[in-house]
């Protein structure tokens, strides 16, 4: 077996074992990257340097056996939202071309102490805005299964790299399904994480009350590893989650069935439009999770229609409000050959942000506006109340609801770019979660003209143990995760 | 027939709060005037992309503390929101303050004007963090984040207000209750007060409010007054003219003591408010802010109330007093020393007191004449151990040297006399020096009697027991008349 096909936890034993080293599988990981990613196009930066450090720091760690933990030594990547310290976090976005944090995330820095070992980073929609990386200020990611095809967005370099073998994890980033659907388009797992239940601090925002970072990776049970070690409470983020974290590899590996758990399937997205495969699939793999021993009903979310208008109207706003910022003072791309500091505003702006950033600012803008705010962000505020509390009302019944991830599988590069309205549209199983805040894993289940289906298992807030649970044990009995791509 | 007018005027405060550390990181807070610029920044209070605010909860302590004392409902539930317009002392594009929900409304202050006492409404009091500080040199402009990010509590008024004298009295108030609290440091000239004023006017005994301009940047009391008087002054000439007041933002300029015109109304800002997705609304335990109010301490109000009571002063002498807290515990201090009465020792703080701090310059924290000297220096001079010419010598060399009043009396040798053959020898040396002055009040002019007082004060160097020296006079020119 390749080092790049080794799940965490393999690699994870032949590092503490010291049958390789890290900077062994880290050079592996570089080199596939130095072949690969030319086509593919999932990374924006490679932090070679840093990465080869940070390795041998880690072979040091495992040389003295103190304090390993199942991230020791591991390579992955980062979203290019998570903010590393001296290394580039553009947010694929020209306007942070070469901008630097002086600070990691918070996520980053658990997996810093753990000595994980960072790669580099990944592709994406201009700050997170889209569903296919065409957004990228930089370039559009590929899907490792058709080099035609979408990788999905926004994480699309996240789930591209994750799936063509160019790292073990990456750290995603869901706003309104960036984590899960280009997982489902590149067949790999990827966990939408309770709101809050990882700091978001250090993450660059799109909607702030929308963001969580979320582990993506080969298998559900590297998703717990990795949940394992970013999750959990942050002083520096006051909508940061207080709940103890826990041990989710643990309880996987003690899980033999799901008898007790009854699976919800919501009848409002298995409805005219879905793709017969993607349809057959997901309902394929609801019926293996039946015979696992949950019990499995019929539920409603009846303002499931609304989810779509309600989402981008409360992220027109507060990314309107977020994007301010980069204004060429601080950071960033800065106009200075400009008469004005109005002009500087101006043609930074002009120059640094992409097409879809601009028409969602200025929706943002207009809907914020005085005299328009009742009509439109008051009002979504409201529907988003009550898309809450059907979910809510359903988790009263069931412990966890399973639907497909997105209508169809991936989509042809350019076939809806020129469509905002098409693609805003390909978000609608996924963009409710993040209206409610809830967690939703995405678990490869099936593969159609040579591209991955996903199913979506989402569960009350903190119910990241449940989601693990079903789908680590769906897992452990099919194999449409261990597939990968013919490279 | 000229039709007169009335001023109406409200006013927004802007106070910094007296915090170690900002608003929303843990970056010290520090003097905007002396501080190395961009020394005491983080990412949070610079808008770093991805950094997050932390509510500090001193600040929330204070502002609640200032919401009591202003007599506010405190709401147990507030909200953050971002007030978005661009700016670059403005790191995030957006400015976290309250909006709809803000910390505390519907309190009132009291001020005295010439009428009498009167109620100014407060409308709310809300919490939100200052920008940092633009300055221009060389066709450069400089942007120091220090103060970026550090608290501010803006404080504001319902249209209450009916004259300059009125808003300049609120103001005042305002920074004595700010300073009874502890909660700013009152440096006006560091800019940690700030004033804008609402201003309009309309025929006097009219209802109904005509339209408004807003005055900025008033950083003193002096620009307070001058800006509202000057804007009262122009409003009333228009009105007078027949014209119309657009509604707009106006600046102020200290040096020509006019104000001018920043932004008309079609170029107003939309603020587009929208509550603060980083930060959870602001819950307060109805038990905390009990125990804020149970350790407010005595508010101007009641001091006044207190000293009437206690110490036997009239209203205006106690106002006086408690104008301002250093001043009415200094006098405390003084008067637990002394055996004198409130009054006497009053009239020495109103007196050569405040002339000293007037004239120093040097403020009334920082002045060392010790409460004990100073209550021993009235005492002496209550007693006649030295005249009041004397005592106010001794005054001045106490403030000057700090030496204890006894040392000074001894050195310069200024205890007072009432030995009556010294001051006899003196009387009879002045009466015979000014035979012609001697003659005239003898021919009936009495008025001369001040003079020859003053003549023997000169020759016993001012140690001669006036009371004593006038009945020696007295009784000397008598003689003289037969």
């Amino acid at each position: 077996m390749d080092l790049h096909e080794l799940s965490i936890q393999q690699a994870h034993e032949l590092l503490s074992s010291r049958k390789v080293s890290s900077e062994e599988l880290t050079r592996a990981y570089l080199e596939r990257i130095r072949r690969l990613d030319p086509q593919i196009k999932s990374y924006v930066t490679v932090s070679e340097e840093l990465a080869l450090k940070q390795a041998k720091e880690a072979d040091q760690r495992i040389k003295t056996g103190e304090g390993l933990t199942p991230l020791t030594g591991i390579p992955y990547s980062a979203k290019d939202s998570i903010s590393t310290r001296g290394i580039n976090t553009t947010c694929s976005s020209k306007i942070l071309e070469n901008y630097k944090p002086f600070y990691d995330a918070t996520a980053i820095k658990k997996l810093n102490s753990s000595n994980s070992v960072l790669l580099g980073k990944n592709n994406m929609d201009e700050f997170g805005m889209g569903s296919s990386t065409e957004n990228s200020g930089f370039f559009t990611t590929r899907n490792p299964w058709n080099f035609d095809y979408v990788p999905g967005g926004s994480s699309g370099g996240s789930a591209a790299a994750v799936a063509a073998g160019l790292t073990p994890f990456s750290l995603g980033e869901d706003t309104g399904g960036s984590v899960r659907m280009p997982a489902s388009f590149c067949g790999v797992t990827g966990l939408k994480t309770t709101y809050g239940r990882v700091s978001r601090y250090g993450l660059i925002p799109l909607v702030s009350s929308f963001d969580t970072i979320g582990p993506m990776a080969r298998s559900v049970y590297d998703v717990a590893l990795v949940l394992e070690t970013i999750a959990g409470h942050d002083a520096k983020d006051s909508t940061s989650r207080l709940e103890p974290v826990e041990n989710y590899s643990e309880i996987l590996k003690t899980t033999e069935n799901l008898r007790g758990l009854r699976i919800g399937i919501p009848k409002e997205y298995f409805v005219e439009g879905l793709d017969s495969a993607v349809d057959f699939s997901v309902r394929d793999a609801i019926k293996h999770i039946e015979s696992l021993g949950a019990e499995v009903i019929e539920v409603s979310l009846p303002h499931t229609q609304y989810a779509i208008p309600v989402y981008y109207l409360i992220l027109f706003a507060e990314a309107s409000s977020n994007l301010a910022k980069y204004d060429g003072i601080r950071f960033g791309l800065s106009e200075r050959s400009v008469e004005s500091l109005m002009d500087v505003y101006l043609k930074t702006r002009e120059t640094g942000f992409g097409a879809e950033t601009k028409r969602r600012i200025m929706l943002g803008t207009f809907a914020l506006s005085a005299g328009y705010y009742d009509a439109y962000y008051l009002k979504a505020q409201k529907v988003r109340t009550l898309i809450r509390q059907d979910f809510q009302k359903a988790f009263e019944t069931c412990d966890a609801l399973i639907t497909p991830v997105a209508p169809a599988t991936a989509f042809r590069i350019g076939e809806k770019i020129t469509n905002p309205l098409d693609m805003y549209l390909s978000d609608v199983f996924v963009v409710a979660v993040n209206l409610a805040g809830i967690p939703a894993l995405s678990v490869p289940c099936g593969i159609s003209n040579g591209l991955p289906i996903g199913m979506q298992i989402m569960g009350p807030h903190l119910s990241e143990e449940t989601l693990l649970r079903i789908g680590h044990l769906y897992q452990s009995q099919t194999d449409w995760h261990t597939k990968h791509p013919p490279l | 027939m000229q039709l007169k007018y009335e001023p109406i005027i409200g006013l927004e405060v802007h106070a910094e709060l007296l915090t170690k550390s900002k608003m929303f990181c843990g970056c010290e807070v520090v003097d905007s005037i002396t501080a190395k610029p961009n020394h005491y920044i983080c990412p949070v209070c610079t808008g770093q992309p991805g950094a997050l605010p932390v509510l500090n909860k001193k600040a929330v302590e204070l502002a609640v503390c200032v919401g009591l004392a202003l007599d506010c409902k405190i709401h147990t539930e507030s909200i953050f929101a971002r007030k978005n317009y661009f700016y670059p002392d403005l790191p995030k594009g957006y400015q976290i303050s309250q909006y709809d929900q803000p910390l505390a409304i519907d309190g009132k202050i009291q001020i005295e004007t010439e009428a009498g006492i009167k109620e100014v409404r407060i409308r709310r009091v809300h919490l939100e963090e200052d920008t940092g500080k633009l300055s221009h040199a060389d066709g450069h402009s400089f942007i120091d984040y220090n103060r970026s990010g550090v608290p501010l509590l803006e404080i504001v008024t319902e249209p209450d207000l009916r004259s300059s004298e009125e808003a300049k009295a609120y103001a005042t108030k305002l920074h004595a209750i700010l300073r009874y609290l502890d909660v700013n440091s009152g440096d006006m000239e560091k800019g940690v007060i700030r004033f804008e004023a609402n201003v309009s006017v309309r025929e006097a005994g009219s209802e109904g409010l005509n339209t408004r301009t807003e005055i900025k940047n008033l950083n003193s009391f002096r620009a307070l007054v001058q800006g509202a008087d000057y804007e009262i002054k122009r409003q009333t000439e228009i009105y007078s003219r027949g014209g119309i007041i657009e509604q707009e933002t106006l600046g102020f300029n200290e040096a020509t003591g006019k104000t001018y015109s920043q932004r008309g109304k079609e170029s107003a800002h939309d603020y587009r408010y929208f509550p603060e997705p980083d930060l959870p609304p602001l819950v307060l335990d109805s038990d905390w802010i009990e125990s804020i109010r149970a350790s407010l301490p005595e508010l101007p109000e009641a001091k006044t109330k207190r000293f009437i009571a206690d110490f036997g002063l009239t209203p205006s002498e106690a106002r006086f007093l408690t104008a301002e807290l250093s001043l009415a515990d200094y006098f405390e201090r003084v008067l637990a020393k002394s055996k004198s009465p409130a009054k006497t020792v009053h009239s020495w703080i109103a007196g050569e007191f405040m002339r000293y701090v007037n004239d120093s310059g040097i403020s009334i924290e920082d002045i060392t004449l010790s409460p004990e000297s100073f209550a021993k220096l009235i005492d002496m001079t209550a007693d006649k151990v030295i005249s009041g010419n004397s005592a106010k010598v001794v005054f001045n060399e106490m403030v000057k040297n700090g030496s204890n009043p006894e040392q000074i009396v001894q050195e310069k040798g200024l205890a007072q006399v009432s030995d009556e053959s010294f001051i006899q020898d003196a009387v009879m040396k002045v009466l015979n020096d000014n035979p012609s002055e001697v003659e005239k009040y003898l021919a009936g002019k009495d008025t001369l009697l001040q003079w020859f007082m003053g003549r023997v004060a000169r020759a016993t160097k001012g140690k001669a027991d006036p009371n004593v020296a006038k009945e020696l006079l007295v009784k000397a020119l008598e003689e003289r008349r037969k």
